[in-house]
C-alpha cells in the first residue's frame, strides 16, 4: 500500500464547504459526526479552516458565483486532499438545473473523487460513500484527483468579469 | 558530562523523544475521556500519532505576503522550549544534584515560548483572524503569568531556593495551606497556558475557525500540535514537581506511584474542566486571573512568609 495514501486515510480532517444548500445535506453531514454514529473512531474529525483539511465536503449547488468561490478553495487546500460532493445538488444539479445561474455540475469545476447522491444522503450513506473511497484508494483502485495531472476542467470556470 | 551525552538526553530520554511519545499518549487520554464523557467511543490508540503522520505528508502552504521565514520559524521556537523544560524537569526527577542553581527561572521562561511561538506565528502569517487569535493569546499569557509566578514563589519560599533540586527534597508543598492554595491557582493557570476550553479564544473554532493556526499546514502544523501535546503532558509535571516535593521524589516505588497518580489527577482536573466549561470571553479571563486567581496566588504568598 502506497505510504502516502494510508497515513492520508487513517487520519481524515474534514472541511465542510456549503454551496447554497438547502440545509438538510449539512444537517446529516453534522448527524455522521454526532455521538450516535461517531466518526472519530476513525479518525475523523470536523475542522474549521481549509488549511487543515484533507477531505472537501461540498453540499448544495454551485452556481456561477460560488463556484468561483469553489475553485478558489479546492486551490488553497493543502495537497493530498479528497473532494467529496454529498447529496444530489452537486451531482446533478437536481431541480436547480433549469435555473438562471446554474452552469454545470460541481464535477465539471473541480475533479471529484467521490459522489454520494441521495436528497439528502442518510448518515449511513454518506459513512458507506466514505468507506468505500478509502478502499478504492488503499487497493490502488483510485488516484486522488490532487494527485493527478491537472485535466483542465479547472479552466471551465466562469471568470467573475462574466458572471457579474 | 560530556557533550554526546547531552545531546542524546536533549534527542532521546528525557528530551525529544520521550516528551513527544509521552504527549501524544496524554492527548490520547484527553481525547478518549473526552469521548466517553460525550457517551462516544472515540479514536483508536495510535491516533494522535496517524495524525502526526498525516501532518508530515502534507504540502505546506506558506501565504503570499507573510512573513515566511518568521512563520516556518516559529513553531520550532516553542518545539524547542517545551523539549527543553521537559528536559530540565525529568532530569531534575532522574537526579537532584544534576541541576544548576536558578534552574526554576530558566524553566518558566522556556515555558513561555510556546505561548510566544504561536503569537509569532499567527502575526507573520498575515491574515485577520489568525491576528486576532493572536493579540488574543498576548491578553491571555498577561493575564496569567502574573498568578503563575506568584503560586511558583510558594515553594520557592518554603524550600528558600531557586533550584528544583532542593524543591524536590525538602518536604512537600502541598501539605501545608499555603501550597494548597497556590496549587490551585497553579491549576488555572496551566489551564491558560495550555489554551484549552474554558480559555482557548486564541483558536475558538466558532468564531475564528482555527484562529492561530488557521493558515499553517503540513508539517509547521504537526510541531504546533506536537508542541502542544508534549505542553498538555510537560505543565502537570511541573506542577507535581513544584508542590509534591518529598512525596514523589523518594527512593522505592511508593513516591512514584504517588507522582504518577497526582499527574493523572492533573490531567483529569483539565480534561473534567474542558468538557463542562464554555469559553470565556478573553475580558472575563483576564478579570478572573487577575482578580480571584491572583488574589488566591497572593495569600498563599504572605502564609508561606509566614509559615503556614
Amino acid at each position: 500500500m502506497n505510504y502516502a495514501i494510508n497515513a492520508l486515510t487513517r487520519s481524515l480532517n474534514v472541511f465542510h464547504l456549503g454551496g447554497s444548500a438547502c440545509n438538510n445535506c449539512d444537517i446529516e453531514i453534522l448527524d455522521a459526526l454526532t455521538p450516535r454514529y461517531d466518526l472519530e473512531r476513525f479518525g475523523i474529525t470536523l475542522v474549521g479552516s481549509i488549511r487543515h483539511a484533507d477531505v472537501l465536503l461540498l453540499s448544495g449547488v454551485f452556481n456561477k458565483k460560488s463556484a468561483i468561490r469553489l475553485k478558489e478553495l479546492v486551490a488553497q487546500a493543502p495537497r493530498p486532499y479528497l473532494v467529496i460532493a454529498i447529496g444530489g445538488c452537486p451531482c446533478t444539479g437536481l431541480m436547480f438545473r433549469d435555473s438562471y445561474n446554474w452552469d454545470r455540475p460541481a464535477g465539471e469545476y473541480v475533479h471529484i473523487d467521490a459522489f454520494i447522491p441521495g436528497c439528502p444522503p442518510k448518515p449511513e450513506a454518506i459513512i458507506s460513500g466514505v468507506v468505500k473511497l478509502i478502499g478504492a484508494l488503499r487497493s490502488g483502485a483510485l488516484v486522488p484527483g490532487s494527485l493527478q495531472e491537472p485535466s483542465g476542467a479547472g479552466e471551465l470556470v466562469p471568470d467573475a468579469a462574466s458572471v457579474n | 558530562m560530556s557533550g554526546n551525552t547531552i545531546f542524546l538526553e536533549f534527542l532521546l530520554f528525557p528530551g525529544l523523544l520521550f516528551t513527544a511519545v509521552a504527549g501524544l499518549l496524554t492527548s490520547w487520554v484527553d481525547r478518549k475521556v473526552t469521548a466517553l464523557v460525550q457517551m462516544r467511543v472515540g479514536p483508536p490508540f495510535l491516533q494522535p500519532f496517524y495524525d502526526i503522520r498525516k501532518l508530515f505528508i502534507k504540502e505546506t502552504c506558506v501565504p503570499e505576503d507573510g512573513a515566511i521565514g518568521l512563520f516556518l520559524l516559529a513553531p520550532l521556537i516553542g518545539f524547542a522550549g517545551v523539549t527543553l523544560a521537559s528536559m530540565i524537569l525529568w532530569r531534575t526527577l532522574l537526579d537532584f544534584e544534576a541541576t544548576f542553581v536558578g534552574d526554576l527561572i530558566v524553566l518558566i521562561y522556556l515555558l513561555i515560548l510556546p505561548a510566544l511561538g504561536v503569537i509569532l506565528g499567527s502575526f507573520a502569517s498575515r491574515n485577520p483572524l489568525a491576528s486576532l487569535g493572536g493579540s488574543r493569546e498576548i491578553k491571555l499569557m498577561i493575564a496569567y503569568e502574573l498568578p503563575l509566578v506568584l503560586a511558583v514563589l510558594v515553594p520557592v519560599i518554603q524550600a528558600n531556593s531557586i533550584r528544583l533540586g532542593d524543591l524536590l527534597s525538602g518536604p512537600a508543598p502541598a501539605a501545608t495551606l499555603s501550597g494548597v492554595l497556590a496549587l490551585l491557582a497553579g491549576i488555572a493557570c496551566m489551564q491558560a497556558k495550555l489554551t484549552i476550553v474554558p480559555f482557548d479564544m486564541p483558536e475558538a473554532e466558532t468564531e475564528l475557525s482555527g484562529g492561530v493556526f488557521m493558515e499553517y499546514s503540513g508539517p509547521p502544523l504537526a510541531m504546533f500540535k506536537l508542541t502542544r501535546a508534549m505542553m498538555l503532558f510537560t505543565m502537570p509535571v511541573f506542577l507535581v514537581v513544584l508542590f509534591f516535593g518529598g512525596a514523589v521524589s523518594g527512593p522505592g516505588w511508593l513516591p512514584k506511584l504517588t507522582g504518577f497518580l497526582v499527574w493523572f489527577l492533573l490531567v483529569a482536573v483539565t480534561i473534567v474542566l474542558r468538557n463542562t466549561t464554555p469559553r470565556v470571553r478573553t475580558d472575563q479571563a483576564v478579570r478572573f486571573f487577575w482578580g480571584p486567581v491572583s488574589l488566591v496566588a497572593a495569600l498563599a504568598v504572605i502564609l508561606a512568609w509566614s509559615g503556614w
